[in-house]
């Protein structure tokens, strides 16, 4: 490079590579608030995000699901409740317990889907304060073998949003023990606990390491100018990750 | 209609934060015998004729598998209630 040429403060522009053929299914439900949003994550990542409607139950060969945050059914019954007998979701059950073990990634009531869905164990419940919840949270990506979080170092601390009302993760004493003892918790909270969740966890995955629930928003953390403190983009790994993962590349 | 009546309450191990918040407000009140507070649901199922016990054999099945999470709840009451 030139000295003329300009510095690279940052190079935003989509990369091409061999991951860039990967199609990425985003679940769009009633309520649902979150879903361009982590289509527009998937974009930036350099795959190509295709829409997925609840009443549907055609996955359109995608190559991997993401199940974003929002409201789906107002929240009626338990989050996610309701969401969880859509006509879709049978399908990312199905898909996610193959042999093909499709990637599903499950963001706030995502994560809330796909613990009524059984795909992770566990429940989430209010907030031991009540309140609904918003700011930039350190978490600590505590297993770095799964679909979702290979791109990042054991450890490694992040900085994503985190907003919810739901978000207090529980189990029973048992599935907490097992979940530590096999190295499921994928992401633990850093610095504070915000929500009063069991042994400080985040966001789970199953055994397989192809499900991945959590409550914070990585895909509101992927763009400079939009994250937080207005330059974080730690999200970004989360769907770099799966594309690595889709293309056989697990470290 | 005879309804179908079926009670859900958060498992007792389970911390009932709204539970919680309430009891704390009986004492502004002035009640204040009450030291503990749970906080559950009550469904109502309409059944259009008589509840045989197939019907009512299906709404213990939707109490655990929809109305109910098992993870963090219980149902403890399924009755019919005749008007």
């Amino acid at each position: 490079m030139s000295a003329t040429e300009l510095p690279l403060i940052g190079d935003y522009s989509t990369p091409v590579t061999a991951l860039s053929g990967a199609r990425i299914g985003v679940v769009t439900f009633p309520g649902t608030l979150d879903d361009r949003d982590a289509a527009r994550a998937v974009g930036l990542a350099g795959a190509e995000a295709v829409s997925l409607w609840h009443a549907d139950s055609d996955l359109a060969d995608v190559d991997a699901v993401v199940i974003p945050g929002g409201f789906s059914y107002g929240d009626y019954l338990r989050a996610g409740a309701i969401s969880r007998f859509a006509p879709m979701m049978d399908k990312i059950i199905d898909a996610a317990n193959s042999d093909a073990k499709l990637p599903v990634l499950g963001i706030c009531n995502g994560f809330q889907i796909l613990t009524e869905s059984h795909l992770l164990p566990g429940s989430m419940i209010k907030n031991d304060h009540l309140k609904f919840l918003c700011r930039d949270q350190v978490l600590r990506v505590d297993n770095n073998s799964t679909a979702w979080t290979n791109q990042y170092a054991q450890g490694e601390e992040i900085t994503v949003v985190l907003k919810n009302q739901d978000g207090q993760y529980v189990a029973d004493e048992k599935t907490l023990d097992a979940l530590e003892a096999e190295g499921r918790v994928a992401f633990s909270y850093v610095g504070w606990n915000p929500n009063g969740s069991r042994r400080n966890i985040a966001g789970i995955t199953n055994a397989a390491g192809n499900v991945v629930g959590l409550m914070p928003h990585p895909e509101h953390a992927v763009e400079a100018g939009f994250g937080p403190d207005h330059t974080g983009t730690d999200g970004l790994g989360v769907f770099a990750s799966v594309l690595t993962h889709l293309v056989g590349g697990q470290k | 209609m005879p309804r179908i009546v079926v009670d859900v309450m958060p498992k007792p191990e389970i911390l009932d934060p709204q539970g919680k918040a309430i009891v704390g407000a009986l004492p502004r009140l002035g009640f204040t015998a009450f030291s503990q507070v749970r906080q559950g649901k009550r469904f109502e199922l309409t059944v259009d004729g008589e509840v045989t016990e197939e019907i009512l054999a299906q709404a213990r099945t939707a109490a655990e598998r929809l109305l109910s999470n098992p993870v963090i709840e219980d149902v403890v009451n399924v009755e019919v209630v005749a008007d």
